[in-house]
């Protein structure tokens, strides 16, 4: 008994198949494959599963000659003379091996060997036309030629140079760039823009950032939430934590991210931006340390205490030994600095709005600006021999036949003081028209000017003490004057109205500039020693340095009170100023003007200093430095006046 | 005589600029042709100074190109190699409608080409100006190479790309120019810097293509950039395989087939499997080593610039090591790491590294080998371990990188939680903004050991330990207080 004995029944039983030579796929869906010689069904033999076929594979040695008869359905077994008959027809042989395909043809017609067979006719049909066998073929060697020419034309390709063109139609690569960094002259785009790079990323697209970089639940909605403005999003995907990296998936975005750049490259118009970029550290000056802007006053140190009412102005004399103060209790108070004592007090008959001391070392010379009067008080402190000096020169009036304008004498009256007057110190007595807010001296000590608001065209006056003479040197009215001021060292005056600064040109009688403030009301102003700045304080609260060789307008503004500003002063000596307002703070700024032009003045608040009482909402009036030292003095509206040193 | 009235838009802004139809009319081209040429050309719109008076006076926003720049291409030969295609074009579809097979056949076979090489260096003058653009060609090539084959895009582009991506690889590895890499959510970050500039690129994370929408992206136009990049990429490796000495196309001394080997596959298809595998030096050209370490003495000129040269010592010494980094170090990775950017870094700086023999061509050792000194797994345990040997995550490697010092295994182990994995791009000046502890860590060591991160169970047991302390105090006082009224 065979091993095939259950199955392969083929060779020896013949159930041959009667359906002739049909698809055989016709029968696919039937359970049989056709009908055998008596008319009975040829069941399908069961194929099995590719499990069982794997199973037969892997055992049946034979598997490979293994076929399947399509008209049984049964399998066959190829015998060897059938392998190698298949393996002849594919090697396209003959496929019987005995056959002799070299054997001399024999002809049928004449037995004739050697020539070609033309044609394929009957040998009886052939046979008429027997000559015809004798000649070569004439269609052959045409063809032949016809492709040599081709070969030649190039018009047709052998193998080897199909394959040498093929190759040449991919991209060769050579040296393209001789050198690194050596253009070769060509023509290029015009002006080529590159296109900017893409960002590098941050920490929050990590695969695994730290936890704080991940969107809680307040951000996830804001972001989702900006679905339809993506531009508006901080980042433009959600930041993930993977714990490993095998977990991270594929970027979904990512080649609409790569498609998006390439619109970018070519689709988006390019410009040059000159974008400004200021680094932070250029903005911020550079600031001197804290030491090498000292000295400057930082303490309260000595207190004048006196006064019954609101001390409106305060001045002190050259050597910076003696303070006078003048007070709305109608009287005027020297001090001395250094101990805070009074010395004197003067008396006057009306309230007095403004007191500066003769900048005149060889005069002992108070002028107080009281009511409508100015009066020239001799204090008598320090050097006796300046004051007596001072009162013999006083004594006479100089004679003189220039003819006083009547504009100016109804304006303005010199005139002696009573003995009483004298007694209490006054030498001359200037009596205005209108009340007098303000006096000013000349750096000299010989000039003075005083100001009164409400004299329309005649509220500026300017007066000489050697010649007793006064004089109005604007002949039009330009707004209500608040504060006049000599240029330290040029023939200018300064002269503020509500909103502008003028400066006048005294010799040459023309206006040299006007100053812009921008402000509101001007309350005061104060120029530098050296003459080239001027700062203003205004009732707005504003504080303006104008740096006159610069600009109209202010080089700064500094707004760092809370309130008016009433006074505001240079230091002569040290780069400071200082300035008091109605908040009752005094503050001492540093102020560095340079002798190189090119280099701006530099200018850093430094102490507030607040110490006055309030009073009627009033803080501080006056504000003066000591010439010497770095002290100021604030004279303020709860009636003292204040020292503060270093 | 009267002088002739000038007309306006005839002079300034307006005859500078042309609109995308204007300059479609001009170059008689269609607006397909027009695209493709402009995205080959590098040719982009510009922005006006005043649109109004560059668009003659129109305030829409229209799409402006400059007159010169149309110009530009009216000059350049392979308009005419797109009319070609055109024809081309249209005889291929009747010869396929006709069903004319044969001149179907030899129509295909004649197919146009577009040569772009005058393009590169049109575009580039210089090599460096080609590196500089560097960084969206190797992306969109690395992209490219992960592709199958698509509609609208050239059957062997994707092939062409990964060959050209490998060869950068290559040169890469052989100029140890790799500087800086990252894993981002996108894909992996790499910086190199050749001829001192520095070139970024993305690859993407496995598995990248995925069918896009029709409407949102439109590969034919992804692909003719690609066309000029790939182009542009092959002249790049060329001239980097020739300054490195090394032979263009890539080649392999060592590993010549053997003669089993030979008979199972061809020799191309041996050598584009070796250079896949990026695990085996190419072969130099002449053995004269290519190093650019040279060492520059140093002059005193200010204050300032001694600082300044001081510290770029400090980075060139840094990088120096950087190139070592790896060496002597066996590396073997196990399957589930990605094989390709972890060989590519390790490599890069001087390790040794394997895989199974299974997983690709090229592994060079086992993993029973006793001399690995790392084996990079991603898994959470494994059953057989070696103890000659650390199994660490691959953050490792890309954090050593990074920090540019060999940093210690242990927050590393296999199935250890991984510290967060920082960017290197960020800029190290910044100021006002956030710098996560960590970071700080890396440039403070001190920083980190103080303040290190506090798990919640670590923070729930501080917050008993002060408890603790202050009922301790509490007691103290108490018993202070009892004795003072004694």
């Amino acid at each position: 008994m065979g091993e095939y004995d259950d199955h392969d029944t083929s060779d020896e039983e013949d159930i041959r198949n009667t359906v002739g030579n049909i698809p055989m796929n016709w029968y696919d869906d039937y359970k049989h494959l056709g009908y055998d010689w008596d008319g009975n069904q040829i069941i399908k033999p069961e194929t099995g599963d590719q499990l069982d076929a794997f199973l037969k594979r892997m055992e049946d040695p034979d598997f490979w000659r293994t076929v399947k008869d399509p008209q049984t359905g049964q399998n066959v077994v190829l015998s060897d003379q059938d392998i190698q008959m298949i393996k002849r027809v594919k090697a396209q042989k003959i496929p019987d091996v005995t056959f002799d395909e070299y054997a001399p043809i024999i002809f049928f017609s004449l037995g004739l060997s050697g020539l070609q067979a033309k044609s394929n006719r009957c040998p009886s049909e052939s046979s008429r036309n027997i000559n015809v066998h004798f000649y070569p073929v004439k269609m052959k060697p045409k063809k032949v030629s016809k492709l040599i020419h081709a070969l030649k034309m190039g018009w047709i390709k052998t193998m080897a140079e199909q394959e040498k063109l093929r190759a040449k139609k991919e991209p060769q690569f050579y040296m393209l760039w001789q050198t690194d960094d050596q253009a070769e002259e060509m023509r290029r785009i015009h002006k080529h823009i590159q296109a900017p790079k893409r960002l590098l990323p941050g920490h929050a697209e990590s695969y695994n950032p730290p936890p704080e970089y991940l969107f809680d639940a307040k951000e996830l909605k804001e972001w989702n939430k900006l679905k339809t403005a993506p531009w508006k999003r901080k980042l433009h995907f959600v930041p993930e934590k993977y714990d490993s990296l095998r977990k991270v998936p594929a970027y979904p975005r990512f080649i609409k991210e790569r498609f998006l750049r390439c619109l970018d490259l070519y689709l988006c118009p390019r410009a040059i931006k000159m974008k400004l970029s200021i680094e932070p550290e250029s903005l911020v000056p550079k600031l001197p340390s804290p030491k090498d802007l000292q000295p400057f006053p930082t303490i309260l140190s000595v207190e004048y205490k006196g006064h019954t009412d609101m001390v409106r102005s305060i001045s002190t004399d050259r050597t910076g030994q003696y303070l006078v103060s003048g007070s709305d209790d109608c009287t005027v108070k020297i001090w001395e600095v250094n101990t805070g004592r009074c010395l004197k007090t003067i008396k006057t008959d009306n309230v007095v709005r403004s007191v500066e001391w003769c900048p005149n070392a060889a005069l002992s010379l108070i002028l107080v600006a009281s009511g409508q009067e100015v009066l020239l008080i001799n204090p008598d402190v320090g050097d006796s021999l300046v004051s007596s000096k001072t009162d013999t020169v006083l004594k006479e009036a100089p004679k003189s036949d220039v003819v006083i304008s009547e504009r100016v004498r109804t304006t303005i009256q010199w005139s002696e003081p009573t003995d009483d007057q004298y007694s209490r110190g006054v030498r001359i007595i200037l009596k205005h028209f209108k009340e007098v807010s303000q006096v000013s001296w000349h750096g000299r000590g010989d000039y003075f000017a005083t100001v009164m608001p409400d004299g329309q065209n005649r509220s500026v006056l300017i007066s000489q003490i050697s010649k007793r003479r006064s004089q109005l040197p604007f002949t039009k009215s330009k707004g209500l004057v608040q504060c006049v001021l000599f240029h330290p060292t040029k023939p200018f005056l300064f002269v503020a109205t509500q909103r502008h600064v003028r400066i006048y040109d005294l010799l040459k009688q023309t206006m040299v500039k006007k100053l812009l403030t921008n402000s509101k009301w001007i309350s005061t102003m104060a120029v530098h020693p050296g003459g080239d700045n001027l700062l203003v304080g205004t009732y707005d609260r504003k504080m303006l340095w104008f740096d006159l060789d610069l600009s109209t307008k202010p080089y700064q503004t500094l707004r760092l009170h809370g309130t008016a500003v009433r006074g505001v002063a240079f230091h002569k000596r040290y780069p400071l100023f200082a300035s008091g307002s109605d908040d009752r703070s005094l503050i001492v700024s540093h102020g560095m003007v340079y002798n190189d032009l090119l280099q701006n003045p530099l200018i850093v608040p430094l102490k507030r200093l607040q110490n006055h009482e309030p009073y009627n909402d009033f803080g501080i009036f006056g504000v003066h430095f000591h010439p010497l030292q770095p002290w100021l003095f604030s004279s303020g509206a709860d009636g003292t006046v204040k020292l503060y040193s270093n | 005589m009267v002088s002739k009235r000038k007309k306006k838009y005839t002079t300034g802004e307006a005859a500078q600029f042309m609109t995308r139809k204007a300059a479609l009319k001009k170059l008689q081209l269609s607006l397909n042709d027009f695209r493709k040429l402009c995205i080959l050309k590098g040719i982009y719109p510009r922005e006006p100074r005043n649109r109004k008076r560059a668009q003659k006076g129109n305030t829409n926003i229209k799409t402006l190109y400059h007159v010169k720049d149309i110009q530009f291409l009216l000059h350049e030969p392979i308009i005419w190699k797109l009319r070609d295609y055109k024809i081309f074009n249209k005889k291929v579809g009747r010869a396929r409608a006709l069903k004319d097979f044969e001149k179907l056949r030899r129509y295909l076979d004649n197919h146009p080409t577009l040569k772009l090489d005058h393009i590169v260096k049109e575009r580039y003058p210089t090599f460096i100006d080609a590196l500089r653009d560097l960084d969206d060609c190797l992306t969109l090539c690395f992209l490219f190479s992960t592709f199958p084959s698509l509609a609208h895009v050239p059957r062997d582009q994707s092939a062409l790309c990964t060959r050209l991506t490998l060869e950068f690889m290559h040169a890469v590895i052989e100029a140890k120019a790799l500087r800086k890499v990252f894993i981002s959510i996108k894909g992996y970050y790499f910086q190199v810097e050749i001829k001192g500039v520095t070139i970024t690129w993305i690859v993407p994370h496995h598995f990248s293509f995925a069918p896009q929408n029709k409407a949102e992206v439109d590969f034919k136009l992804m692909s003719t950039f690609v066309q000029f990049y790939t182009i542009m990429l092959g002249f790049i490796n060329f001239r980097i395989y020739h300054s490195l000495n090394l032979y263009y196309p890539p080649k392999f001394s060592a590993a010549a087939p053997s003669d089993s080997e030979k008979s199972l596959v061809d020799e191309e298809v041996f050598v584009a499997e070796r250079v896949a595998a990026l695990n085996f030096p190419l072969s130099k050209t002449s053995n004269e080593s290519v190093d650019d370490d040279l060492e520059i003495d140093s002059f005193q000129t200010g204050e300032q610039d001694a600082d300044k040269i001081e510290e770029a010592k400090k980075d060139a010494e840094k990088i120096k090591k950087l190139k070592t980094l790896f060496k002597g170090m066996k590396f073997f990775l196990n399957r589930e790491v990605p094989r390709e950017p972890l060989t590519f870094i390790i490599r890069c700086f001087g390790g040794e590294v394997s895989w199974d023999k299974t997983l690709f061509v090229g592994s060079t050792f086992d993993e029973n080998d006793e001399s690995i000194t790392h084996q990079i797994v991603d898994r959470p345990s494994m059953e057989k371990q070696y103890i000659s040997r650390y199994y660490i995550q691959p953050q490792w490697v890309f954090d050593s990188v990074n920090t540019r010092e060999l940093l210690p295994v242990n927050k590393y182990f296999m199935g250890e939680t991984l510290p967060p994995h920082l960017s290197p791009f960020i800029d190290k000046d910044r100021d006002q903004q956030y710098i996560p502890p960590e970071e700080r860590g890396f440039m403070i060591p001190q920083y980190l050991r103080n303040n290190t991160r506090k798990t919640k169970s670590q923070m729930t047991a501080m917050k008993m330990m002060t408890e603790m302390k202050r009922e301790k105090k509490r007691l103290r006082m108490d018993s202070k207080r009892k004795k003072i009224k004694k």
